[in-house]
C-alpha cells in the first residue's frame, strides 16, 4: 500500500507516546477519549486518570478521517455559550450523532460511528499557530503559519512559510534552514520556542515515518502545547520498523466510503496472507462486465478499455488482479468469488455477462496452473453462468500459456459455456472489442 | 551516457534467486554472449562457495560471497547490481553498493514496498553518486541482444517472438513490469523489436524516472525513437514534455498514460500502483495524454490504438530511411532437457587426447626437459595454477624434509608392525598414514592455524602467549625433545635460510621468531621447531603468491598442510616397509615383560 490517514486520537497517542524524546523543554497533557457512543464516554469517565471528564468543560467531535468539522457544525464545544459542555451533554450529543445519517457539505455520506472527546481550552487567537509536514516532489516541506484555525486557510499563500528539506539534509542544516523560515508574524517572546517546537516536530515527522502531520491549530501557552486538531496519514510500508512506536494506531477506512462487502474482506485476507497479489473491488455489482486480469498494469488497461469501449462506465462491475504466481487453490477461490458475484443480478437490460479473463505476457507466473484454477471454478459456477448467458473471452501470454488457453477452452466447451481464447498474437485489449462488438 | 549495458556487462547478484539468474544464462548463451552475465552471487546466509547452473548444455559454476564488497573485489568489472533482497534489507544492500565507490554504474532494485524516507534517501544517493537506480518495485530493464536483468521477457521462447534477443530500433520506457512484456511484444509485431528497454518501477519513489531513461535513449544512436507508457499520477510526463518542448528530445515518442479509468471515480478506488493516484487534475491520465500531444509526442486514441499508432511511426521512419533493415542473428538453442552434473572436477580432464594437469597436457610437465619439478605437479593439481620457481622449489623442500624421521616414531613404528605381519605395501603404508593428526604430525596445521589467527588479529608475542594459556593449549610448532638455542635444528636453519633468500617477505615468520625469543628466554628448549617453521613459511608463501586471508584459511581448514606431510612421510613409510621385506622379519610380538598389567580377577567365574 502506502500512504494511509489515522484517526486525530491516534495520531496524539503518537504524539504523546514520543513527547520525553521530541519535545523536551515543552508540555503536552494528553487529555482525549475515543468512544462509539454515550455510555462508552460516561464509562471511560469512571476510570482512573480521567476524572477531568466530569471536572473539565469538554469539546467532542468526530474523528473519521473527514476535516472541516468546524464548518460541518460537527464540534460541540458549547450549549449557551463556549466552553460549557459537561459529560452528560457530550454523550447525549454523541448518542443523538450516531441514531441518523449524517451529510457532509462535500456530499460525503455515512453515519458517525467514532468520536474523539477531549477538555475545551480556552485561549485567544493569538495563541493559535499552524505547522504541518509533508512530502513534495522528492523534498520534505514544513509548513509555519503564525496565523492557525480557519484563518490559515482562507490566505494560504501570504501566510504560510514553506520549508524545502531535502531528504538528505543533515540536522544542523534543518535547524539553521527552519530558523531562517520561520514567520515574521510570530511574536518575539515566543519566537525561540516556535523554532524549537518546529524543529522538533520535523524530526518527530521524519523519524516516525509520518507521510503527512498537520497540528491546525497549535497552541501555544508558555511552554504548555495544546494540539486542538490533527490530521496524520502514516507510511505504511515503514509499518515493520516501527514496532510499537505506532501505537497500534488502526487504518480505517474513509467516512462515507462503504465498508467493504464480504467477498472484498476475504479477497483481502487471502492477499495477506499470500506471497501472491490477490486485489478486488466491487465498482458495481449490477455491472454487465465482470473482469478477472492478471498483473497490476493489465488491470488497469483492461478497465480503462472496458470504459472507453462500453460508452458506460457502470457495465464495469468490478476491477482487480491476481498475479505474482499465486497457487492452483488461490486463483479458484479469486474465481469462486468473482463468478459467484458475477451471477447474483440478471442485466436489467437482459444482456449478455462478460467476463474478460484478461493478462499481458506474463514473466513467470505458470499460466497453466493458474488457469487450473480458473477451470476448478468453471465446474462449479457453468450451471450459473449459462443461465446469465456469459461469454467468457480469454487473453494471455507467458509461461505454458500455449497450454493454459488450450485447457481452459476445452474445459468451456465440454461444459458447454461460450468461450473465444487468444494468446500474445492478440493485442491485450482486443477481447474487449471482440466482446462488445458481438 | 548511451548504451545502458553492453554485451560485455555483467552484474552481481544479490540473493540467489536460482530461477532468474538461470534465465538470464539460458538468454546469455541464446544470444552468443561470451561471458555470463552473472558474474557473481551474494548471498549472505549460504554456505556455498558458489552455485552450478546450466550455460547451454553444461554447467558452469557462479561463485557465491557473503557480501557485495568481496564479490565486488573480486570482479571489478561487474558494474551491475541485481538488488533482488526483500524490501526490509534492499535499502542497506543498495547502500553498500553505493559505498563502493566506483563499481556500479547500475543499480537495480526489485522489492515493493520500501519504506518511503528510504527510498527516497537511497534514490538521492544514487544521483549524488552518479549511478543509474532502476526500481524499487520493478522486473527491471533490457538490452536486447547484450544483456538482461533477471526475469524480463519472460521465457525464451516469448524473448524470440518479442525480437528480445536482438536490438531493434525502439527505446522502450513503462512503469508497469507486467505491461513491460507486452509493449515488447506489441513493438516486435508492429515494428523491428525495441533497442534498449527499462521499467521503472510502480512504487511512489523509484530512482529513475521516464525523463532520465528517455535523455539516455536520445544519446544511444541504436535508438530511433521512443515509447512511453505512462501512468495516472505524478508529474513524470510532464519533464518529457518539457524536453521535448525544449529540444532536448528530438526523437520521436509515442506515449500513453494508462489510467484513464480513474476520472469515473471520484475516490478510494486505487487503480493500479502506490504511484498511481492523482491528487491534481494535471495529474490524471487525460490531462496528461492531451498535454502530451500538445507538444508534438504520438498519443493513441486508446490504449486499444497504440499498436496502430506505433506502426504509423515506424513507417514513417523506415520510409525516411531512418531505420534500415536488421539482420537476424544466429542463435544458439537451449536444449530442452539437461541433466545436472553429480561430480565437478576443476584440477584435471581425462577427456580428449590427452590427460591435463590444470590444462597442461602430462607430457608437457612429465619429461626433465619441461622444466617442472615435483613441486610445479602439485601446485597444477592441488591449487589449481603453476607457483614460481620459489614456491615450487619451496614445496619440494618441505616433502624432502618431511620424508621421515626414523623408525622409532609411531607411523613409522606401525607401518613396520604391519609389514612384519604379512600384508602388503598398500596395508601397511595406509596403517603408519592413519597414524597422521593431533599428535604425530599434526603440528604442522595447528601451528599455521594459531601463528595466522593471533598475527590477523594483530596481537603482540607477548598476547598471543597469554592467549593460548588462557585456551589450555600448548603453543603448536613451538618445542623440541632435544634442540634448543644452543643446538639448533639444521632443517630450521635451512629453511629459514632458503625462505630469507627467496621468498619476497616472510610476515608470519618473523612474527613467530618474535614468540621464539620470548618462550626461549623461559626454556632453551622452546624453539620454533621444523613442523611450526614449514607451516607458518606455507602462509608467507600464499600471502606472497596474493591469495586473500580466507583463502588460505581455507587451504589450512581443507588440510592442505598436513596433505604435504602425508605426501612427504609416505615416501619414508614405504621405505621402512620395503626395509621389513627386504629384511624378513618376522611377525611381531611385543615382550609381555615390556607391559604393566594391571587387570583385577573377576569376583565370580
Amino acid at each position: 500500500m502506502a500512504q494511509r490517514a489515522i484517526r486525530e486520537y491516534d495520531g496524539k497517542a503518537i504524539f504523546s507516546k514520543h513527547w520525553e524524546k521530541y519535545f523536551s523543554g515543552f508540555h503536552y497533557g494528553f487529555k482525549s477519549v475515543l468512544v462509539t457512543n454515550g455510555d462508552e464516554l460516561r464509562a471511560c469517565a469512571q476510570k482512573h486518570g480521567f476524572e477531568w471528564l466530569k471536572q473539565e468543560a469538554l469539546v467532542a467531535k468526530p474523528d473519521m478521517l473527514f476535516g472541516k468539522r468546524g464548518k460541518n457544525d460537527l464540534v460541540l464545544f458549547r450549549t449557551n455559550k463556549p466552553g460549557d459542555v459537561t459529560l452528560e451533554d457530550a454523550a447525549k450529543w454523541i448518542d443523538e450523532k450516531i441514531s441518523h445519517e449524517t451529510t457532509l457539505l462535500s456530499g460525503q455520506h455515512g453515519t458517525l460511528t467514532h468520536f474523539i472527546v477531549e477538555p475545551f481550552t480556552p485561549h485567544s487567537q493569538d495563541q493559535e499557530y499552524y505547522i504541518s509536514a509533508t512530502t513534495v516532489g522528492e523534498d520534505d516541506v514544513l509548513y509555519l503559519s503564525a496565523e492557525g484555525g480557519m484563518e490559515v486557510e482562507e490566505g494560504w499563500e501570504e501566510k504560510v512559510n514553506e520549508v524545502h528539506i531535502p531528504i538528505t539534509m543533515d540536522d544542523a542544516n534543518i535547524a539553521h534552514l527552519i530558523r531562517a523560515n520561520v514567520p515574521s508574524g510570530i511574536p518575539a517572546e515566543n519566537k525561540e520556542r516556535f523554532i524549537a517546537f518546529a524543529e522538533q516536530f520535523y524530526k518527530f515527522y521524519r523519524d516516525l515515518n509520518f507521510a503527512y502531520l498537520e497540528i491546525n491549530p497549535i497552541v501555544m501557552i508558555g511552554n504548555d502545547m495544546h494540539i486542538l486538531d490533527l490530521v496524520a496519514r502514516l507510511d505504511d510500508t515503514a509499518g515493520f520498523m516501527m514496532g510499537d512506536s505506532w501505537c497500534d494506531a488502526e487504518f480505517p477506512t474513509a467516512f462515507g466510503m462503504e465498508d467493504q462487502s464480504p467477498e472484498e474482506k476475504a479477497i483481502a485476507e487471502a492477499d495477506s496472507k499470500s506471497g501472491a497479489s490477490l486485489k478486488l473491488t466491487i465498482l458495481n455489482p449490477m455491472g454487465r462486465i465482470w473482469t478477472m486480469v492478471a498483473g497490476g498494469g493489465a488491470s488497469v488497461v483492461y478497465a480503462d478499455t472496458i470504459a472507453d469501449l462500453s460508452g458506460n462506465v457502470a457495465d464495469l462491475a468490478n476491477y482487480g488482479e491476481y498475479s505474482g504466481g499465486p497457487t492452483t487453490g488461490e486463483t479458484k477461490f479469486y474465481a469462486d468469488t468473482v463468478l459467484d458475484l458475477m451471477t447474483r443480478h440478471k442485466d436489467p437490460k437482459g444482456r449478455d455477462k462478460i467476463l474478460i479473463i484478461g493478462g499481458a505476457i506474463a514473466n513467470f507466473t505458470d499460466v497453466a496452473k493458474t488457469f487450473t484454477g480458473i477451470i476448478q471454478s468453471f465446474e462449479t459456477y457453468a450451471d450459473r453462468m449459462k443461465e446469465h448467458n456469459t461469454r467468457i473471452y480469454v487473453r494471455r501470454g507467458g509461461p505454458n500459456y500455449e497450454k493454459g488457453l488450450k485447457d481452459i477452452k476445452e474445459a468451456a466447451d465440454r461444459l458447454g459455456l461460450y468461450i473465444e481464447v487468444y494468446g500474445p498474437e492478440t493485442h491485450v485489449t482486443d477481447i474487449v472489442r471482440m466482446a462488445l462488438e458481438k | 551516457m548511451g548504451a545502458l549495458f553492453t554485451k560485455d556487462t555483467q552484474a552481481i547478484f544479490w540473493n540467489n534467486n536460482a530461477s532468474a539468474i538461470q534465465r538470464m544464462l539460458d538468454y546469455d548463451y541464446v544470444i552468443n554472449r561470451t561471458k555470463p552475465s552473472v558474474a557473481a552471487i551474494v548471498a549472505p546466509t549460504s554456505g556455498n562457495k558458489f552455485e552450478k547452473f546450466f550455460y547451454g548444455p553444461d554447467e558452469i559454476m557462479v561463485p557465491v560471497y557473503r557480501n557485495t564488497k568481496d564479490a565486488a573485489a573480486a570482479f571489478p568489472n561487474a558494474d551491475v547490481l541485481l538488488n533482488f533482497a526483500s524490501f526490509r534489507t534492499a535499502y542497506d544492500v543498495t547502500m553498500e553498493a553505493l559505498s563502493l565507490k566506483g563499481q556500479f554504474k547500475s543499480i537495480m532494485v526489485t522489492a515493493e514496498g520500501i519504506p518511503e524516507r528510504m527510498a527516497r534517501k537511497m534514490n538521492q544517493a544514487a544521483r549524488d553518486a552518479g549511478v543509474i537506480v532502476i526500481g524499487p518495485a520493478t522486473v527491471g530493464g533490457i538490452a536486447p541482444g547484450a544483456f538482461k536483468i533477471a526475469n524480463v521477457g519472460g521465457t525464451i521462447e516469448n524473448i524470440i517472438n518479442s525480437k528480445l534477443h536482438r536490438a531493434g530500433s525502439c527505446g522502450l520506457v513503462t512503469r508497469s513490469g507486467g505491461l513491460f512484456n507486452e509493449l515488447s511484444n506489441i513493438i516486435s509485431i508492429n515494428a523491428d523489436g525495441i533497442a534498449e528497454g527499462v521499467a521503472i518501477g510502480g512504487d511512489r519513489f523509484v530512482g529513475s524516472v521516464f525523463i532520465d531513461n528517455l535523455l539516455r535513449m536520445e544519446s544511444n544512436p541504436e535508438v530511433k525513437y521512443m515509447v512511453l507508457l505512462g501512468e495516472v499520477g505524478g508529474t513524470e510526463e510532464y519533464k518529457v514534455i518539457e524536453a521535448v518542448k525544449s529540444g532536448k528530445i528530438t526523437k520521436p515518442i509515442i506515449a500513453w498514460c494508462i489510467g484513464t479509468i480513474a476520472k469515473h471515480f471520484s475516490s478510494g478506488v486505487q487503480f493500479g500502483h502506490a504511484g498511481a493516484s492523482a491528487n491534481a487534475d494535471a495529474e490524471t491520465a487525460a490531462a496528461k495524454n492531451e498535454a502530451m500531444a500538445a507538444a508534438g509526442i504520438y498519443v493513441p486514441t486508446s490504449f486499444n490504438d497504440l499498436p496502430g499508432k506505433i506502426a504509423e511511426v515506424y513507417g514513417k521512419l523506415r520510409a525516411e530511411g531512418v531505420i534500415g533493415e536488421i539482420a537476424e542473428p544466429e542463435l544458439r538453442a537451449v536444449p530442452k532437457v539437461r541433466r545436472k552434473k553429480e561430480f565437478i572436477c576443476t584440477i584435471s580432464d581425462d577427456r580428449g587426447d590427452e590427460a591435463t594437469y590444470a590444462g597442461y597436457p602430462i607430457s608437457a610437465v612429465a619429461t626433465p626437459d619441461t622444466g617442472f619439478g615435483i613441486g610445479d605437479v602439485i601446485s597444477l593439481l592441488w591449487f589449481k595454477k603453476r607457483y614460481p620457481k620459489w614456491a615450487t622449489d619451496y614445496l619440494e623442500t618441505v616433502i624432502k624434509t618431511v620424508a621421515d624421521h626414523g623408525p622409532a616414531v609411531s607411523g613409522a613404528h606401525n607401518a613396520k608392525v604391519t609389514a612384519r605381519a604379512g600384508k602388503d605395501v598398500i596395508s601397511s603404508l595406509v596403517t603408519g598414514l592413519l597414524t597422521i593428526g593431533p599428535r604425530f604430525g599434526g603440528a604442522i596445521d595447528d601451528a599455521a592455524k594459531y601463528f595466522k589467527y593471533a598475527n590477523d588479529r594483530g596481537m603482540s608475542p607477548a598476547e598471543f602467549i597469554d592467549y593460548m594459556k588462557k585456551e589450555g593449549k600448548t603453543i603448536s610448532g613451538i618445542g623440541h625433545r632435544i634442540k634448543s638455542v644452543r643446538n639448533p635444528d639444521l632443517r630450521v636453519s635451512g629453511l629459514k635460510k632458503y625462505a630469507a633468500e627467496y621468498f619476497p617477505s616472510t610476515p608470519l615468520l618473523d612474527f613467530a621468531l618474535e614468540v621464539e625469543k620470548l618462550t626461549t628466554s623461559k626454556k632453551d628448549n622452546l624453539i620454533l621447531n621444523v613442523d611450526g617453521t614449514i607451516g607458518i613459511l606455507m602462509v608467507d608463501m600464499w600471502r606472497a603468491l596474493g591469495y586473500s586471508e580466507d583463502e588460505i584459511d581455507g587451504f589450512i581448514e581443507a588440510g592442505a598442510l598436513n596433505a604435504f606431510f602425508v605426501v612427504g612421510r609416505s615416501i619414508g613409510f614405504i621405505g621402512h616397509i620395503l626395509d621389513e621385506k627386504r629384511l624378513g622379519m618376522p611377525m611381531y610380538r611385543h615382550p609381555t615383560d615390556d607391559i604393566l598389567y594391571n587387570v583385577e580377577l573377576a569376583d565370580e567365574i
